[in-house]
């Protein structure tokens, strides 16, 4: 996979994760915020996740979980896209116009620090938060080897 | 890229009314309700039946004059369907230049036991013109229509009797000019 495509993915991945607020907040601070058209109206409609037992397993369906999807084009014409996990229509456009932004190199630089990097820090300290919460309920699970191997 | 139509879930319904309402009477002209902005060379009823009828479950075949970039690309954003490479093999095909199009038999037909997996076609004409030229006859006529296509190659119809001949099996099509559809189904009698 290219560069490009991965570092796309990352904050494509960033701004559907944020929760709607902060991805609000931080839009109101962005610069010249461009006009856009929509492509693809916010629509919302279930998208089957599926998982591997161990990793490794048979692929098996989990559940469905609902995924709201934009596609807008800037005036300059990028287009930008998203697929958010709920049915919130603002964020999956306010993700979609920022995806578009954030492929033009220009002003990459200062979207990354002014939107990404923050909604991203907020992200992994709410997942510490979680996982510090739950850690001491954790059980270990032993196997205990047979003396006669 | 030029965005689809304006409300996705009411307008494909209201192309989709007109469509049904083309195909159950052959041959009368029907206005398309789509106010739709449509990559050159679609018309804005030929681009309107594509983004109501197709899907991911629907290859399409587009001739050479509508298999530009542009027309791929918004398709395919808009509809998500496959591309069939030959017009044997797929269940739509868009032909914007009709002047140019392949005969009627180079498409599927269906079975005589599965006469529905055949081929619906979505042929691109200058201008549809009612009461005048061919008279058509058959289900969903009373008496008679008639109507004069232009743009259409020489032999177009004797295609179309060709294709009615071989009823229950043939292709279905639809005409397109603007922002008008007609259609000729199969079961459609062509004279004169």
């Amino acid at each position: 996979m290219t560069n490009a495509t991965e570092s796309r993915r990352r904050w494509m991945s960033v701004l559907a994760q944020a929760s709607p607020d902060e991805l609000e907040a931080r839009w109101r601070e962005v610069e010249a915020p461009p006009r856009h058209r929509m492509l693809r109206r916010p629509e919302t409609g279930l998208v089957m996740v599926r998982g591997r037992a161990g990793g490794s397993g048979v692929r098996f369906n989990m559940g469905e979980v609902t995924v709201t999807r934009c596609a807008v084009e800037l005036e300059g014409g990028a287009i930008g896209c998203a697929y958010i996990r709920g049915r919130d229509p603002r964020h999956a456009e306010l993700a979609a116009v920022l995806d578009a932004l954030l492929q033009n190199p220009a002003r990459r630089e200062s979207l990354e620090s002014a939107v990404v990097q923050p909604l991203a820090a907020a992200q992994a300290a709410r997942r510490r938060a979680a996982a510090e919460r739950v850690a001491p309920s954790k059980v270990e699970f032993f196997t205990m080897v047979r003396g006669d191997e | 890229m030029l965005p689809g139509l304006a409300d996705p879930t009411l307008d494909s319904q209201r192309v989709f009314r007109s469509v049904l309402e083309a195909i159950s009477r052959p041959g009368r002209i029907v206005d398309v309700p789509a106010a739709l902005q449509a990559p050159a060379p679609l018309h804005p009823a030929s681009a309107a039946v594509c983004l109501t009828l197709l899907d991911y479950d629907t290859p399409l075949w587009l001739d050479d004059a509508s298999a530009r970039p542009d027309v791929v690309e918004w398709l395919t954003f808009h509809c998500s369907m496959p591309l069939a490479a030959e017009p044997a093999a797929a269940p739509f095909a868009l032909v914007a230049d009709a002047a140019r199009m392949p005969g009627l038999e180079a498409f599927e037909a269906g079975t005589a036991d599965h006469p529905e997996r055949s081929a619906t076609l979505i042929v691109q004409a200058q201008a549809l013109i009612g009461g005048t030229g061919r008279r058509l006859t058959g289900p969903g006529i009373a008496g008679e229509e008639r109507l004069d296509v232009a743009g259409l190659p020489a032999p177009f119809w004797a295609w179309a009797s060709e294709n009615h001949a071989r009823f229950p099996r043939g292709v279905d099509l639809f005409l397109t000019a603007g922002r008008v559809i007609a259609a000729l189904p199969r079961s459609t009698r062509v004279e004169g």
